[in-house]
């Protein structure tokens, strides 16, 4: 059966909680076990037979990276790898209707649609063979797993029934318990759901034109698969859950990127085991799962893992202690030097018997259905306690302790930091790290505001 | 000539190393606090040394056997079952003092300094009066007692105990040399020696005051303790260089005990303290620093105002700084960052301590 399958990797205005990182790169390009995020889903449906084509949908200006990124994607797995370019923010569902024609052709009886924040296990084979069992050929299938009770409001959640999977009411978020299963954001879909979401544009041209003054910014084409197609599809017998207990997380915030590593470096095991670092003699230490870049030069006294990235021309020195970290390429770890919890940026620098460390935001060990928080990045007033990120060129000395901080791009310390964001002025009050600029607004007697493009993305409320 | 060293206390302030041994056994610069002031007594012809004591005088008591012998000098305990102050000892200890009819040495068990006893009792016999006690210059007198005095003859005018505005900057260090007609101002109850005895002494004009040249500190807490060791160390360059460690990875004023193993690529100093049998692993930073007999500190790891205690063990990469304590026998785990954690005795940490605080 011709397949095709659609990459939702949104752009620069989404993924906030992921900067400074992706002030450099576009988040979805971001390294995930030693691999751009959104590898993982390219190289899971390059996988599944019959698939014809890869498309990758956002509202991104053409990059350098994503060019390359393409490229040898495409190279690598020999299949069609394309970028779709919205014209603007189009929603989950908005996206693949206005390219519905690109998806469709050459025939594709059936599409998968993944969102390039989630890491997964990417069951997609045995959803196809799943949709075969239950309903019918026009049906759809939701990737669903399973969550506790109080994180299952943070998702989309599916009520089914028990024997069919059918799926019998969805609720984006809700603010009471629905359901402990959850919208693992992949699909499966066939080429019927354009005739719904067609349904649903309509319905919003329509509303617009009974209200007189538009926001500018709510437009009919702006679609969401989640709040505006499941809740109506839910019941009609088109729309199934296929469970799995494989891995599964949101990729929203640095701390859940190394969380993902995790699972992914645990995965390599058996998918890549080419990609996991060995013990060698005149090597490195490497306890636990470990990606080395080829390139990348470490000192045979280094110690490195569990659960550590290296990336490309990353050098780490005599006695060097990495755990739990991701290091990306051109970045320096100096002798003796301790990190741990730590996402290092893009040529940055860590000076000798310099301790840099994170507090990691990891499920409850003890909770099989635990997730991973999307933490507020204040409670309080003070910053939580989260994964250190050193931004692209930091240069961190010698001998100093920087603790559960953020540091933003270019800055080079002069001595320890503990819980500190390191940037020029004050954050944005939800905690997007907007860089100062037009879009920032004067913050008075140091009171934390909320940013302009923040306040654009958040439901309309007062101008501050 | 005889001598009174007040050792009295808990020495609660030196916890958690004053768990494990009396105050004065705790070695500074690899050397029993106490014998650092019976060398010093010695030297300027004291014969017998009385020392006042409250707490775990039995294993000060076989300590001093030791020393008896090798110093050639008496030492005799005097047994406080309740606590006297710091001038009842003195009235405890009368027969002791007075049988010899010649002015006695007080000194405090907590005070480092270049102990200037010869020149005190040549001061103190140039002057009519009763008592002299030494005098030093401190940058925040109003943690102390302060003396103020005449410029020419040193005579005391006035004592004010931690006095609220400034009144003067030089402190009373701790160390006296009295006449032994002072034991008839002193009964046998707890009694402050600064608090009761000087500020009438001073008023009958029978107090007077020797400033002390080079370096002084009262190393009864941890802090105190660290900067005290810095001092010592820089009078031990300019009067015995040699006594310092010199060689690779070695930064100004250190001090290793010949029995100690120190690995490669460390960089150690200035203001270390290294005791017998320390095992120093490879590549490991340490600054202003003392490190007690037997501990070991493991590869990679840096550390910076910490006094390690005996036997401890810290693994490799960690982190210590900011007045970090360890009791005796601690060990800490691979990969920690204490910071101002203050560990007692044989306990094992396995969790960083990010901010300061008591490990029981």
């Amino acid at each position: 059966m011709p397949l095709k399958a659609v990459i939702l990797i949104g752009g620069p205005q989404k993924g906030t909680r992921f900067r400074p990182l992706s002030f450099e790169v576009p988040k979805p390009l971001f390294p995930v076990a030693g691999v751009p995020m959104v590898q993982h889903h390219v190289e899971a449906c390059a996988k599944v037979p019959g698939m014809k084509e890869i498309l990758l949908l956002g509202f991104y200006q053409p990059h350098e990276a994503l060019g390359r990124f393409l490229v040898s994607a495409q190279q690598e797995l020999r299949i069609p790898i394309r970028y779709l370019q919205e014209y603007a923010a189009l929603g989950t569902a908005g996206g693949i209707y206005h390219f519905r024609d690109q998806i469709l052709s050459g025939g594709a009886e059936a599409f998968f649609v993944l969102n390039a924040d989630v890491c997964s296990e990417f069951p997609l084979q045995e959803m196809l063979e799943f949709q075969q069992r239950h309903g019918d050929v026009d049906s759809f299938v939701i990737l669903g797993t399973t969550a506790n009770r109080t994180q299952a409001l943070n998702y989309g959640c599916i009520v089914a029934n028990a024997d069919t999977q059918e799926v019998q009411h969805y609720v984006e978020k809700p603010s009471t318990f629905v359901s402990e299963i959850i919208n693992c954001g992949i699909y499966l879909f066939t080429p019927a759901i354009f005739q719904h979401i067609g349904e649903v544009f309509q319905r919003n041209q329509q509303e617009l034109v009974l209200e007189e003054s538009s926001n500018g910014w709510q437009r009919a084409e702006v679609i969401r698969l989640e709040q505006d197609v499941f809740t109506a599809l839910a019941g009609s017998g088109k729309l199934y859950v296929y469970k799995t207990d494989g891995f599964w997380s949101q990729i929203k915030s640095a701390g859940s990127a190394i969380y993902a590593s995790r699972l992914y470096l645990n995965q390599y095991s058996k998918s890549h085991p080419e990609r996991l670092a060995q013990n060698k003699p005149g090597g490195p230490v490497i306890r636990g799962n470990v990606y080395i870049h080829p390139t990348a030069s470490i000192d045979s006294t280094a110690v490195l893992g569990p659960n550590v990235s290296i990336g490309e021309g990353v050098t780490v020195g005599a006695g060097v202690r990495v755990r739990e970290s991701i290091v990306l390429h051109g970045a320096s770890l100096h002798d003796h030097t301790c990190v741990l919890n730590t996402i290092v940026g893009w040529d940055s620098t860590i000076g000798r018997w310099a301790r840099v460390e994170g507090t990691p935001s990891d499920p409850n060990p003890n909770d099989p259905y635990a997730k991973i928080d999307s933490e507020t990045l204040f409670r309080d007033g003070r910053l939580t306690p989260s994964i250190t990120i050193l931004g692209c060129s930091v240069t961190i000395p010698a001998e100093v302790v920087i603790l559960n901080s953020i540091v933003l791009p270019h800055k080079e310390l002069s001595r320890s930091y503990k819980n500190q964001i390191i940037l020029l002025s004050l954050p944005c009050k939800s905690g997007c790290l907007q860089l100062p600029g037009r879009s920032w607004p004067v913050s008075e007697a140091g009171e934390l505001r909320t940013c302009l493009s923040c306040v654009c993305t958040l439901p309309c409320r007062s101008r501050l | 000539m005889r001598a009174l060293i007040l050792v009295g206390g808990f020495g609660t302030r030196l916890r958690p190393l004053t768990l494990s041994r009396p105050k004065p056994l705790v070695e500074f610069c690899n050397k029993a606090v106490l014998l650092h002031q019976l060398e010093a007594l010695r030297e300027a012809g004291v014969s017998h040394v009385v020392l006042a004591v409250s707490y775990m005088s039995e294993a000060l008591e076989a300590a001093m056997r030791e020393q008896e012998q090798r110093l050639g000098i008496r030492i005799s305990l005097s047994h406080e079952k309740e606590p006297l102050g710091t001038a009842g000892p003195l009235a405890l200890a009368r027969d002791l003092l007075a049988e010899g009819g010649e002015p006695f040495f007080v000194l405090n068990s907590d005070v480092i300094c270049e102990f200037p006893f010869a020149a005190l009792a040549r001061f103190h016999r140039r002057h009519s009066g009763e008592g002299s006690l030494v005098v030093t210059r401190v940058e925040e007198p109003a943690k102390y007692g302060v003396v103020v005095s005449e410029a020419d003859t040193g005579r005391i005018c006035r004592f004010v105990e931690k006095p609220r505005v400034f009144v003067s900057n030089k402190i009373n260090a701790g160390l006296y040399i009295f006449n032994p007609g002072i034991l008839q101002r002193i009964q046998l109850r707890p009694t402050s020696i600064e608090k009761e005895i000087f500020p009438a002494m001073a008023q009958e004009g029978q107090l007077y005051a020797m400033e002390l040249q080079g370096f002084w500190m009262d190393i009864g807490q941890p802090k105190d303790f660290l900067t005290g060791m810095c001092m010592y160390l820089q009078a031990l360059r300019a009067q015995h260089p040699e006594k310092l460690h010199s060689g690779p990875g070695v930064v100004g004023n250190v001090l290793v005990d010949p029995s100690a193993k120190i690995g490669v690529n460390c960089v150690i100093g200035p203001n270390v303290t290294i005791g017998a049998g320390v095992v120093v692993e490879d590549g490991v930073r340490i600054k202003r620093c003392t490190v007690l007999e037997g501990a070991r500190i493991r590869s990679h790891s840096w550390l910076e105002s910490c006094i390690v205690g005996w036997s401890c063990s810290v693994g490799q990469w960690v982190r210590m700084e900011n007045v970090t304590v360890l009791g005796e026998d601690v060990i800490v785990n691979d990969e920690l960052y204490l910071n101002g954690a203050n560990v007692l005795p044989h306990k094992s940490i396995a969790e960083s301590v990010p901010e300061p605080r008591i490990i029981m």
